[in-house]
């Protein structure tokens, strides 16, 4: 494994922290003060500075550093997590992924904007409020060494950065206690430290985690031989030695309990506050800490942890250093048997709850392994083959063997429930959370927000609901300029909205759920809703419809829609740049999704999509027209039904409506609109599909004969040639042969009288 | 060192001649991925006349061309002897429909001789030059020309 890989791996586990930390703060903006999420979010913030130290990105070292020690403020209690400060806090998380992304792919970061957040973060860390944006910023990037660090206030001495930041660094005990001055008014620590044999196994060690902790402060250690057995009865691979440390840190029990953050499920670990002036009496109360199921997922946070099982003669020597290290640490401390122990019982208490809590978040997180995309797919294409082949083989048989009733055919039936599965097994690989997504829309929202100077509250739901990953990354585009334009153009600033009587704050609400085999993703606002007047005036100036022309509400909602139609007053710098709604209609429906919009004048709009959980199968009806096979996708079917002759009628020249249950739908001659034949057919001699279309509105589709219904594996047609109109993606059947997937949307679309390839050429010259 | 490779060395190509009706054309072998025999394709709707349709090329979605049609000379009407030239040009696969292949020829780049100057659409569009081989005259066709337009080259 060369640099490249591993900085690779890197940066995906920075983006997995990113997350982590994005979400964390929005936690903490929701009113949630668990010690635990306060502690997930410095974490990510750490890992990160971690990795990029040791891949020389100073840039994003310096940044993580100030980020941590502010968050360690918060951690630590000194510091309020206020919407303010939380503020400041996402924008650097912003900020942080920018750094990531720059030392990943190049580029340049907005210097003048992470200084600024550097300002703010060491303002907040040293208690201050946040200074004014406009503060002139004179050379004040101010790398974090340079920052004062006033002497006595402890707050200050939190934020001032440890100069030795991650660098591995040459371990010598004349270093013990030689950088603090102010030693007496320090609160006091006992640590009791006893490593299980399993903390050598996983390649920790004892000499190093002390290390760690001496940089805390001024600490004395006693080491504890007691149990170790006379030679002949020694097991070389477990664990003798414990430790007591008596230290003196301002940096808080949780600083000390970070040290053994890695280790402290092989280890029993006791953290006691003594009361550093009076050298209190009363004895503690045993909290050993909970002994925590171990978890793989676990091991990802510290990349230096070998993975999987350790050669027996690695375990025996990483225990025989570690005797003699602690041999070695025991000569040189000092004894410290009289530290009394101070009882700080509900201090205890709450690191067994956070113990607990740390368990149940282990087990759900589960385990996981990281594999390349390329091997997925790879895998999917494979089953698409083999279900395509199993459908071939199906009917070869059915064809030769027609009482059925073979065992052949029985374990043909079989065969095809497993193929099935395994291909049910496969996408669910694929299928991932919506929540990355939601995440970096809350950036985008925050940003335009500023922007825009109004007031905008992000409110997402269903954020686990999974999908496939090509669904995911293809969602993020036209997902970040619907929002966009839902705050430019949807919601009112703040004084607008206070006249209106709403509250000045507007709210953004992104909701994502399962419906029937799709995914329905729906964006709403509180803002003004659409407003139609302006809307029909201008699709009159674009020349999009007629002045005269009579549309109901829905339909001049659905203008937005049209291509370079924005009705922005002025060209903003978010939206409005002539890339407006129908890019976002397009994308969605190059999915094979459908979007929606319905307005309430001064209630907002509601922005509906439905997409399809997976672009790679499709349950289909297979269906006859003019002697070609078709495949309609199921999802868009309502009923189908065998019309009688007394149900047509017809209407004007070429049109007939089929009644149905007392009601008219259109009736749309799939062979004639496909242009698979010249004349239309007899409805009667037909089978009528009664489909929903995107716009609302049902049309009866007449094909010849339904053959069968069937999930089946989308082929794209653009791979190899173009895109045709009224055909969504073509497919393999189990005779081999190719048919084509219809379109319903362009083909009701054309029975409105809208040609098939005018919108092709539409979408070309967009 | 092989025959194929002298002649590469030496600024040679080759060259996969076949016939439509009496007439003989050629391409650049090293866009040609396989040959095969016709199956029926399935038509596709709204597309030029000289695009059968589709077939199933293990799995992939193979449109096929009926390259009679698409040079302006009479629509095929496809058998069982009918082959389909299966060429790769950039990332796009497309079935050529022809009526036999003929020969493999290896020339050299100054044997390709310029088309003659005609104003014909066919010479300006597909045609990329002329062989004389053995009292024949095959015409070499440019491939991109004769692949089905794309959606940005239709704008």
């Amino acid at each position: 494994m060369d640099m490249n890989e591993i900085k690779e791996i890197f940066f995906q586990e920075c983006e997995e922290q990113l997350a982590e930390l994005e979400s964390g703060l929005l936690r903490l903006n929701d009113g949630d003060r668990d010690p635990e999420t306060v502690n997930a979010v410095f974490r990510a913030v750490h890992s990160i500075k971690g990795g990029a130290g040791a891949f020389a990105l100073d840039d994003l070292v310096s940044f993580a550093h100030v980020f941590e020690t502010t968050l360690d403020c918060v951690r630590s209690n000194k510091l309020e997590p206020t919407q303010e400060v939380l503020k400041v806090m996402l924008k650097s998380a912003d900020v942080l992924a920018d750094l990531t992304n720059v030392a990943r792919d190049g580029g340049s970061v907005d210097q003048a904007r992470s200084a600024q957040l550097i300002r703010e973060l060491e303002a907040l860390a040293k208690g201050e409020a946040p200074p004014a944006a406009e503060a002139p910023a004179p050379k004040a990037a101010a790398a974090p060494k340079a920052a004062p660090a006033p002497k006595p206030a402890p707050v200050a001495a939190a934020a001032a950065p440890n100069d030795e930041g991650f660098l591995p660094v040459a371990f010598s005990f004349d270093d013990f206690g030689g950088e603090e001055e102010a030693v007496i008014e320090h609160p006091a620590y006992e640590v009791v430290f006893k490593p299980k044999s399993e903390l050598y196994t996983k390649g920790n060690e004892a000499t190093l985690l002390l290390r760690d902790l001496s940089r805390l402060g001024e600490m004395s250690i006693h080491c504890n031989m007691d149990s170790l057995p006379p030679l002949d009865q020694m097991d070389p691979e477990a664990a003798y030695f414990s430790w007591k440390v008596s230290i003196k840190t301002d940096k808080g029990e949780d600083a000390v309990r970070t040290v053994f953050e890695f280790a402290e499920w092989d280890c029993e670990l006791e953290v006691i506050a003594v009361d550093a002036g009076e050298g209190a009496s009363s004895e503690s109360e045993e909290l050993p800490m909970q002994p925590v199921p171990f978890d793989l997922s676990a091991l990802d946070e510290e990349p230096h942890a070998p993975l999987g099982v350790v050669e027996e003669e690695e375990q025996i020597a990483a225990a025989q250093e570690a005797v003699t290290a602690a041999q070695t640490a025991s000569n040189v401390v000092q004894m410290a048997g009289n530290a009394s122990r101070a009882a700080a019982a509900d201090k205890g208490a709450a690191a067994a709850a956070a113990a607990q809590n740390n368990a149940q978040q282990a087990s759900a997180a589960g385990q996981t392994i990281r594999v390349d995309l390329d091997r997925v797919d790879r895998l999917i294409n494979l089953v698409g083959e083999l279900v395509i082949n199993q459908a071939m083989l199906s009917q070869s048989v059915i064809e030769n063997d027609s009482n059925g009733v073979s065992s052949i055919n029985m374990g043909l039936e079989e065969l095809q429930q497993l193929t099935r599965e395994i291909q049910d097994s496969v996408m669910a690989i694929r299928a991932q959370p919506v929540k990355p997504v939601f995440q970096r829309m809350a950036r985008t929202v925050r940003e335009i927000a500023d922007i825009t100077g109004k007031s905008v509250r992000l409110v997402t739901e269903g954020e686990n609901t999974e999908v496939d990953k090509t669904v995911i990354d293809k969602l993020a585009e036209p997902l970040t300029h619907m929002i966009r334009n839902a705050v430019d153009h949807g919601l009112e600033m703040p004084e607008k909205r206070l006249a209106a009587g709403k509250s000045a704050e507007g709210t953004v609400k992104l909701t994502a759920k399962h419906r029937s085999g799709r995914i329905v993703i729906e964006l709403s606002d509180d803002g003004a809703g659409i407003n139609r007047e302006k809307v029909r005036q201008k699709a009159i100036d674009n020349d999009l419809i007629a002045a005269d022309a009579n549309l109901s509400d829905e339909e001049i909602d659905n203008l937005i829609f049209h291509a370079g139609f924005s009705t922005a007053d002025k060209v903003s710098d978010l939206s409005g740049r002539g890339v407006g709604m129908d890019v976002v209609k397009r994308s969605i429906q190059a999915l094979g999704g459908r979007i929606n919009i319905s307005s309430k004048p001064g209630q907002g709009s509601v922005f509906t999509m439905s997409l399809p959980l997976t672009l790679a199968v499709l349950d289909g009806m297979v269906v006859t027209v003019a002697g070609q096979t078709l495949v309609v996708p199921l999802t868009a079917i309502v009923e189908t039904l065998q019309p009688d002759a007394a149900a047509i009628h017809s209407f004007g020249a070429t049109q007939r409506l089929i009644s149905i249950r007392n009601s008219f739908c259109p009736l749309v001659d799939v062979g004639r609109i496909l242009n698979f034949r010249a004349t239309q057919a007899n409805p009667v001699e037909g089978v009528a599909l009664l489909v929903e279309s995107e716009g609302g509105g049902q049309r009866a589709l007449m094909v010849d004969a339904i053959q069968g219904q069937r999930q089946v594996v989308i082929k794209s047609l653009e791979a190899n040639y173009t895109h045709v109109p009224g055909i969504a993606a073509a497919t393999i059947l189990g005779d081999g042969r190719v048919a084509l997937i219809l379109d319903v949307d362009a083909v009701v679309a054309a029975s409105r009288g809208q040609p098939l390839h005018l919108e092709t050429s539409l979408a070309a010259a967009g | 060192m092989s025959y194929l490779a002298k002649n590469l060395t030496s600024g040679a190509r080759e060259l996969i001649a076949f016939r439509i009706g009496d007439q003989e054309f050629c391409v650049n072998i090293m866009s040609v991925r396989e040959i095969r025999g016709w199956t029926p394709a399935t038509p596709m709707p709204h597309a030029p006349s000289y695009v059968l349709g589709v077939i199933n090329l293990r799995g992939a979605v193979l449109p096929i061309i009926d390259l009679s049609a698409r040079l302006g000379m009479k629509p095929a009407e496809p058998t069982v002897r009918h082959v389909i030239i299966v060429t790769q040009v950039k990332n796009k696969i497309v079935g050529l429909l022809v009526e036999a292949v003929s020969d493999i020829l290896t020339i050299r780049d100054e044997d390709i001789q310029p088309t003659p100057d005609m104003t014909s659409e066919f010479e300006r569009t597909f045609a990329r030059g002329v062989l004389a081989i053995e009292k024949r005259m095959i015409c070499l066709i440019e491939l991109e020309a004769v692949f089905p337009q794309t959606e940005s080259e239709a704008a």
